[in-house]
């Protein structure tokens, strides 16, 4: 009896236990998306694996093209989006690196894509697990970009970001992350949306510049100097400022519709009061906020902002929320080679001239390492102090 | 609105008349109307007009249709002179100014 | 008079092209097959400049610049995103030079070929990478000078023999394959009226001639087209699934009266001649036993 009644509550909220790569999946679906296409990469293969089964059981109709490369998956998506097509397309690591051109030429063309990156390290040496780097190397190609915490998160981004993507103030595309691993291959409880309800939030998309005979238009002309170059440029640096507002009407939405609040560019955990926090983001912030409960419970006046869009820089939240702290500590899960963290710079470069609290920068989890309890109580600690600089967590001595 | 890279302008806006140094110049009356000029012109820049007011070589080709060069946009490239069977198009050193 | 090709024109004057442009010619006959229902797609190439700035366009048809190495994927894109929306009549037609194709666009290339999306890949081949100033490419053919292959003390003209990739495309099992050229367009036309009868990838080598990097007076360029075709230097043929016809040059001439009109190959004696006539007499023989056996390669569907 007991068991029965679980099992009706569960059909009733539609819950499913999948994987972070399952929910994107279940969330491209749901988006209606019509055109896909991919190339296998670990850890990202199993996105794609579920897209093309969903296409051979009739349960996506979309057209699926299994390229050759990751220039071609996303050369594919820019082109069948320009054609007028919701598309979409997932990787990870050196895929991502190997996209690089095919980003600018994305975003600079205006098209809305939404595309999933499962964060994995850059070689060499071959590394499969989770780390930023390869998003990070991105941030400035003109994609928006969130990192996500959850399971659920993932799937609900890809609903959100077609919606902020395609709105006719942004008409940039936008890139949603998991960690490797953590996220895409590990299961857990998601609300899959209704269909119907994904219909009413997300519209059809409606690209004015299309492809269109009856207006012959070339797309990407060459222009000199004296062209509309700069101004294409600055006009695309107004969208991605622009999409924060979108960002925020889309997040409360979406809350309205589906009950479920991701607040915006930023989370706040237990801010209220704090005297010190640590910025991070995916899912090391998960484990930060564990510690900060712990650290809570030892009467420590201590928070957590979780960064969910990196693009456009939540700069102005960033500088709100750390209005009353006496130090911040920001945590990269990536690798600038040769500079400091890339949030960390960021961060710094939001608060320039804004506010004197200091910043203490923290490299950790490269190539999948776990950062354990210990490592974020000393991180904690280390941001308390106020002492700035950039510190590497849990090296080992190499002998 | 958002600005995109489109370009939906005609490049007839262009005119390339200044490219030129040498220009073809036909001669009507030994014009078969062949259209071989017409064929080969990489600027795609020879009309097809109808030919009642021009010379040529005989009445039943009077009637026909005729080649024209538009000046606005022929480079003087040669390639009508060098491929009229004929031989009646003529590459003459274009005088600045002239029109 | 009635016309030998068709009179509708997609492609309008005040483009950027030199003087007595081949690879402008190319395009021109290719839409003049293709028809009004017609998407091209085009990497980095001359043809990216050709238009003009922006906002002009010479193609009354849409046109869209992409990336050097992405034509074969991005043609692969539109033509998905096309049939989904109903209209698989469009003609989707990439359209990239020797570079684009033979180099750095081989890999999108030959996977857009192996999937088989019912698409047109026209390579105009002007034989070295003319857009930013005549640099060798896999397409070269054997003793050409070029920019980075400069004669100099050492001799040092391209070595190595063209990469041709109709070849190529037969050899992975491309059911449409043609070579075509500008002097002959009434030919390249009727190729493409062929080609568009058959669902599945189509690729035409279109051979065009660039004064400006074979250094021959512009007005020679459709000359110069028919000579290579006349000599043999660049065959024309129509492969369709193992069949393969072959045009006999109606006038032949010699690989040295091709040669002598174009600067490119100004440095070559004697030996180095007739080493290309040896190349060019046994590709003929080959090519011409290829039509009487015909050929097997397992079909791309």
């Amino acid at each position: 009896m007991r068991r029965g009644k679980i099992k009706m509550r569960v059909m009733q909220k539609h819950n499913a236990i999948m994987t972070g790569n399952e929910a994107v999946a279940v969330g491209v679906k749901l988006a209606r998306v019509g055109f896909v296409s991919a190339y296998p990469i670990t850890p990202q293969t199993t996105i794609v694996e579920k897209l093309a089964e969903m296409v051979a059981n009739d349960d996506l109709d979309a057209k699926y093209i299994e390229v050759e490369s990751e220039h071609s998956a996303m050369a594919a998506v820019f082109a069948s989006e320009l054609a007028g097509v919701r598309s979409y397309t997932a990787t990870s690591s050196h895929g991502l690196l190997y996209m690089h051109e095919m980003l600018h030429w994305t975003a600079g063309q205006r098209l809305p894509v939404v595309m999933s990156v499962v964060n994995r390290a850059l070689g060499p040496p071959w590394n499969i697990w989770s780390e930023q780097t390869d998003t990070m190397n991105q941030k400035d190609t003109g994609w928006m970009q969130v990192y996500c915490e959850s399971n659920q998160e993932a799937l609900d981004t890809i609903l959100m970001g077609y919606r902020i993507a395609e709105s006719q103030d942004v008409m940039l595309p936008l890139m949603s992350m998991e960690d490797a691993f953590i996220l895409s291959h590990t299961s857990e409880p998601v609300i899959i949306p209704e269909q119907e309800k994904v219909d009413e939030f997300l519209p059809k998309l409606d690209l004015k510049f299309r492809i269109d005979l009856k207006n012959p238009m070339g797309y990407g002309s060459y222009t000199p100097p004296d062209g509309p170059f700069m101004e294409l440029k600055k006009d695309l640096m107004e969208s991605m400022k622009n999409s924060r507002e979108v960002i925020q009407k889309v997040t409360g939405d979406f809350a309205r519709t589906f009950d479920r609040d991701y607040s915006g560019l930023i989370e706040q955990y237990r801010m209220d009061d704090a005297k010190y926090a640590l910025i991070a983001s995916g899912t090391l912030a998960s484990t930060g906020k564990y510690v900060v409960n712990q650290l809570r419970d030892e009467g420590e006046k201590v928070g957590l902002i979780r960064l969910r869009f990196f693009r456009p820089f939540p700069d102005e939240e960033i500088l709100s929320a750390v209005s009353n702290l006496e130090s911040v500590g920001v945590l990269d899960r990536s690798i600038s080679l040769a500079a400091n963290g890339f949030t960390a710079t960021e961060v710094r470069s939001a608060l320039y001239g804004k506010s004197d609290i200091p910043v203490t920068g923290f490299t950790a989890g490269l190539g999948g390492r776990d950062v354990r309890i210990d490592d974020f109580l000393d991180m904690f600690k280390t941001t308390k102090k106020g002492k700035g600089g950039n510190h590497y967590i849990n090296v080992k001595e190499v002998k | 609105m958002i600005m995109a890279p489109i370009a939906d302008v005609s490049s007839r806006v262009n005119h390339t008349d200044s490219w030129r140094i040498q220009k073809p110049i036909i001669d009507y009356s030994k014009c078969i109307r062949c259209m071989i000029c017409w064929k080969f012109c990489p600027d795609a820049c020879i009309d097809v007009v109808d030919g009642g007011a021009i010379a040529a070589p005989s009445e039943r080709t009077l009637k026909m249709e005729a080649p024209v060069i538009d000046m606005d946009y022929c480079k003087g490239c040669g390639i009508c002179a060098n491929e009229c069977p004929e031989k009646c198009i003529e590459m003459v050193l274009d005088e600045k100014g002239e029109d | 008079m009635p016309f030998s090709i068709p009179e509708e024109e997609l492609m309008e004057p005040g483009h950027t092209a030199c003087h007595g442009c081949g690879a402008t010619l190319a395009m021109r006959y290719v839409l003049k097959g293709m028809g009004e229902k017609t998407v091209v797609s085009v990497p980095a190439a001359c043809w990216a400049v050709i238009p003009g700035a922006m906002p002009n366009r010479t193609l009354k048809v849409p046109m869209v610049y992409t990336p050097f190495a992405a034509t074969g994927a991005v043609i692969s894109g539109l033509r998905g995103s096309l049939d989904i929306q109903g209209k698989s009549d469009y003609n989707v037609v990439g359209f990239a030079g020797d570079g684009g194709t033979a180099d750095i666009g081989l890999q999108s290339l030959s996977g857009a070929m192996e999937r088989g999306h019912n698409v047109f890949y026209i390579m105009y081949d002007n034989e070295a990478y003319m857009n930013t100033g005549v640099q060798r490419s896999g397409s070269t053919p054997f003793g050409a000078e070029t920019t980075t292959t400069p004669v100099g003390k050492e001799r040092n003209f391209k070595k190595q023999q063209k990469k041709i990739v109709a070849d190529l495309m037969i050899a992975q099992g491309v059911p449409y394959v043609a070579t075509a050229t500008i002097a002959y367009p009434e030919d390249l036309i009727r190729k493409i009226g062929n080609a568009k009868k058959i669902s599945g990838p189509k690729f035409i080598q279109i051979l065009a001639p660039c004064p400006t990097g074979w250094y021959y007076p512009p007005e020679k360029s459709v000359e110069v087209s028919r000579q290579a075709v006349q000599s043999g230097i660049f065959p024309l043929f129509e492969y369709i699934n193992g069949s393969i016809k072959v045009t006999k040059p109606s006038k032949p001439i010699s690989v040295r009266e091709y040669v002598s009109g174009q600067k490119r190959f100004a440095h070559l004696d004697d030996n180095d001649i007739e080493k290309i006539q040896n190349t060019v007499n046994k590709r003929m023989r080959y090519l011409l036993s290829m039509e009487k056996e015909g050929i097997f390669v397992l079909p791309a569907q």
